[in-house]
């Protein structure tokens, strides 16, 4: 079987498994990071959403093949290593907005949280009611308002 | 029992043990049944039955001090999300004089002892559990302080007890990790206590932070799919295209055996199961096997034919009375109780003995009919109850376990198995398809009568539930009548004074896979009845908040309605296409009032939403809750966003598609869950100060009002009252995906596609 090497939060890892085998996979099943959570497997509910060199994507979507040495894949585990903290500004706007509920969701709505206010601050302005509403995450525990509280929240401290 | 002993003095037990353990029994005194009237919610409703159930069986539940100073507890409750591992260290934490921080609350394991008295359902945990955690809290407490007396030399009156130090007159302190085995028991004996009184409550009733927070937004917090069970590797199982169709044969079996990463295929019951190194694996093998299909238990049938059944099986609204009416037929199409983590459960079976993990609402149950699936003796099965990524009703039953067992014994090795969101969505359990008619009449300023007739495909209620029901059933005011029935009238209340009331469910077709949804009956009914009241309101001239707060029965009621109406400027003037709307509903021992505006202008229900439903947009939503006594306000202000999302989505977008005798959704896109460009962008959620000693239920209470508040704008904004549910029913805003094979293919845009 093809070996495929990359990093993940911030450590080189190599993982024998065919190419066609979607990244969430090998991240859950193989490497046993659990932080991104399946919700539907086709791109669609959000709930699985990493960072692929700092941009948001969908795991559950990708064949590991994709992935080149030099790849860095962020899951949840490892966002606040990436600002050299404990918690990530936009996790800790999480907790003191108290927005989990269940929490199965929340990995991943807080990975697109954070690329949502990326790209907001890459275009020098702040975050608007629409670009909250361009949010597909799925929480079915209906959260949603307490995530857009913390977005803003999380965003005057990034 | 925790038997009441005078004011605020219960009965618990202090129970052998090396270290300090306490209990109580898990549960309340009954209020007595007593005699019959019109209205049957108000001497019992379904919370008083499922404690009343408890009485003659319930076991004990035990809090243990640790010799590091911890507190645990292990809750036998599901938590999915509601907050009551917060709520019950909060309890602990009050009684016990610890910080919070120091309760470690688990979930327990299924204990058959409990019988009915396990089982997270109806609203019910804070309810039953409120005075026993505390007592046996409290008679952890009233040890620690006697030990803490012989260790520092002091009557227990000169001690005092906080934040988990004992200290004396002199400040001298003594943690009470150091007391835990000096204040042990080598014997178990009854002990009388008595509770902290409400108004010196420090921890109860304050806003409190989920105590699992960190642990969910690290990541780290773990669902049954994240548990390292050795050698339970991903399993998923190959679907009819119907619903529950069954196996014919399998034409391919070997060549998907030899497939990369798959270890084992094997019929069972509901598919073909498949065993591989990844779920991905999984997936490519489901989709690779070539299997010949028997017919379901819905063959055929669609939307329109289930209505005709319905409109069949629906009891006449009786002789037309002479004076003026208001009459409205509403129908609710099928919706999905589906959580955004699917039905899952790990499952080890060997030959003499079974482990099962998963999110489980009523765990005796399931360890009962899975043991009995296996031919093991009910003790050789152990069920550990996972946190759940959501229930919505859904997790009361143990569709995905009793799977996840059978596929373990048929190949004997450990299965991790999950269902594709596909698979949740076409053969997963739903909230039943349903009709409800109203009839109203008034004259002049006189409501006369209230007549309601629910005809509903069959709930299941085969999970517990149901068994508490008929076991009770006969000793109920309400005759002889089945426990859906029972069920029914016990969750249903008449909050307004309009008069001799009737209602009645009648039931058809067992053949889909239903369960309770979140609030049950209550959403389409209360959703029918407040629309009528609009109605009524309209027909009179009256304003339909005034003519609301004119009938509703008592003072909580009308203190929520006011609340709402007052915060949310009711009345105001608004754009033409844009319109309030207010409910109310009462349910749980709790009431509850929505106001909601909303915009049906055409740019707005045209606004383009890729790949999704924009529709009228709820541009607000104010909610005032009473739930008598909150214990934890901010996590009961989460409860009522989650309804108010919930009622958003099934008076607008949420609805499964039968036809052909399979649901036509089949992802996240195809069924509209509210999303975020449906969230009200200001909303606002009070909770009223509380008015009793007791706390009411709150889970499900936010469902009913929000979805009959929407409605109701909705009626208001467009002039026409809606009538189908959710209302853009009629229009199919996707294609759907093939049920052969019924699965989809993983795409490959991941890291491309737009965010
Ligand atoms: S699991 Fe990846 S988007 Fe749903
Ligand atoms: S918190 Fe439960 S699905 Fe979002």
């Amino acid at each position: 079987m093809p070996e495929h090497t990359f990093r993940v939060n911030g450590e080189q890892v190599t993982v024998d498994v065919a190419d066609d085998v979607r990244l969430l996979w090998v991240l859950r099943d193989i490497l046993g990071i659990t932080g991104p959570k399946y919700g539907c497997g086709v791109n669609v509910c959000k709930a699985c959403t990493s960072h692929l060199n700092g941009v948001a994507v969908s795991p559950c979507a990708i064949p590991v093949g994709e992935l080149r040495p030099a790849d860095e894949v962020t899951t949840i585990e490892g966002l606040a290593a990436t600002v050299g903290r404990e918690l990530h500004p936009m996790q800790q706007a999480w907790l003191d907005q108290d927005v989990v509920q269940c929490g199965y969701c929340q990995p991943g709505q807080i990975m697109a949280a954070v690329d949502l206010v990326r790209r907001a601050a890459a275009q020098g302005r702040a975050i608007t009611d629409a670009d909250l509403d361009s949010l597909r995450n799925i929480c079915r525990c209906g959260t949603y308002f307490r995530i857009r509280e913390a977005i803003k929240a999380g965003a005057r401290n990034m | 029992m925790s038997e009441h002993i005078g004011r605020r003095r219960f009965l618990g037990y202090v129970l052998a043990a090396p270290t300090l353990v306490t209990a109580a029994e898990l549960s309340l005194a009954p209020a007595s049944a007593a005699v019959p009237s019109a209205e049957i919610t108000e001497l019992l409703d379904l919370n008083d039955l499922m404690t009343v159930a408890a009485l003659p069986t319930s076991g004990l539940i035990s809090v243990a001090v640790n010799a590091d100073g911890t507190v645990s507890f292990a809750l036998p409750r599901a938590e999915v999300g509601q907050g009551i591992t917060t709520s019950s260290a909060m309890l602990i934490a009050e009684e016990l004089s610890v910080p919070l921080s120091r309760v470690r609350i688990t979930l327990a394991d299924a204990r058959p002892e409990l019988l009915f008295n396990q089982l997270t359902g109806g609203s019910n945990t804070t309810i039953a559990t409120y005075t026993p955690i505390r007592v046996a809290a409290a008679i952890a407490r009233s040890r620690l302080l006697q030990a803490a007396a012989g260790v520092l030399g002091a009557a227990p009156g000169d001690l005092t007890l906080a934040a988990g130090v004992v200290t004396d007159r002199s400040g001298r302190g003594v943690d009470i990790g150091a007391l835990a085995q000096r204040a042990a028991s080598a014997q178990t004996g009854q002990v009388a206590v008595e509770l902290t009184p409400r108004e010196s409550f420090t921890v109860i009733g304050r806003p409190t932070n989920r105590i699992d927070a960190l642990e969910a937004v690290t990541g780290r917090k773990k669902f049954a799919m994240d548990l390292a069970v050795p050698g339970a590797l991903p399993t998923m199982v190959c679907r009819p295209p119907t619903i529950n169709g069954k196996v014919g044969s399998v034409a391919n079996l070997a060549e998907v055996r030899a497939m990369a990463g798959v270890t084992d295929v094997v019929t069972i019951a509901t598919g073909v199961a498949v065993r591989a190194q990844t779920f991905g694996q999984c997936i490519d093998a489901v989709r690779a096997l070539r299997v010949t299909w028997r017919a379901g238990t819905a063959e055929g049938k669609s939307d329109a034919s289930v209505l005709r059944e319905l409109e069949l099986a629906e009891i006449p609204l009786g002789l037309r009375p002479p004076t003026p009416v208001v009459e409205g037929k509403f129908t609710f199409h099928f919706r999905s109780n589906g959580a955004v983590e699917p039905n899952c459960a790990i499952a080890d079976v060997r030959a003499d003995r079974a482990e099962i993990w998963s999110a489980l609402k009523s765990p005796i149950v399931a360890q009962e009919t899975i043991a009995a699936r296996l031919g093991l003796p009910v003790g050789r099965v152990t069920v550990h109850v996972a946190e759940g990524g959501g229930s919505f009703g859904r997790k009361l039953f143990f569709d995905a376990a009793l799977e996840a067992a059978e596929v373990s014994q048929r190949i004997g090795k450990p299965v991790k198995l999950m269902w594709h969101r596909a698979d949740d969505f076409r053969q997963g359990r739903a909230h039943p398809m349903a009709t409800s008619r109203v009839r109203i009449a008034y004259l002049g300023d006189a409501v006369l009568s209230y007549t309601q007739r629910h005809t509903s495909v069959a709930t299941d209620l085969g999970h517990g539930l149901g068994e508490i029901i008929t076991a009770f059933a006969a000793q109920l005011p309400v005759g002889d009548i089945g426990f859906a029935e029972t069920f029914f009238q016990l969750s249903q209340n008449m909050p307004y004074e309009f008069g001799l009331n009737s209602r009645l469910l009648s039931e058809v077709d067992k053949g889909f896979n239903t369960g309770s949804m979140r609030n049950v009956y209550s959403p389409d009914v209360a959703c029918a009845r407040e629309l009528m009241v609009d109605q009524l309101a309209a027909r009179r001239g009256r304003d339909p908040y005034q003519m609301r707060r004119a009938y509703l029965r008592d003072d909580r009621a009308k203190a929520v309605l006011e609340k709402v109406a007052q915060v949310g400027n009711w009345g105001r003037a608004m754009p033409a296409g844009m319109a309030q709307g207010i409910a109310f509903h009462a349910e749980y021992k709790s009431v509850s009032a929505a106001l909601v505006e909303i915009d049906c202008r055409p740019e707005t229900v045209n606004r383009p939403i890729r790949d999704g439903v924009a529709g009228p947009r709820v541009t607000r939503v104010v909610f005032a809750v009473d739930v008598g006594l909150a214990v934890n306000p901010r996590g009961l202000e989460a409860q009522m966003m989650g309804g108010i999302m919930d009622g958003i989505a099934l008076a607008l977008t949420s609805g499964l598609h039968l036809r052909d005798g399979y649901f036509l959704e089949s992802s996240w896109d195809n069924y509209f869950y509210t999303r975020q460009w449906n969230t009200p962008p200001d909303l606002k959620i009070i909770v009223m100060p509380s008015t009793s000693e007791n706390p009411g239920g709150a889970g499900e209470l936010g469902v009913a009002a929000s979805v009959a508040a929407v409605a109701c704008a909705y009626g208001r904004a467009t002039g026409v009252m809606p009538t189908t549910f959710p209302i853009n029913h009629a229009t199919l805003s996707f294609v759907p995906k093939p049920t052969v094979p019924p699965i989809p293919a993983s795409p490959i845009d991941g890291a491309t596609a737009a965010r």
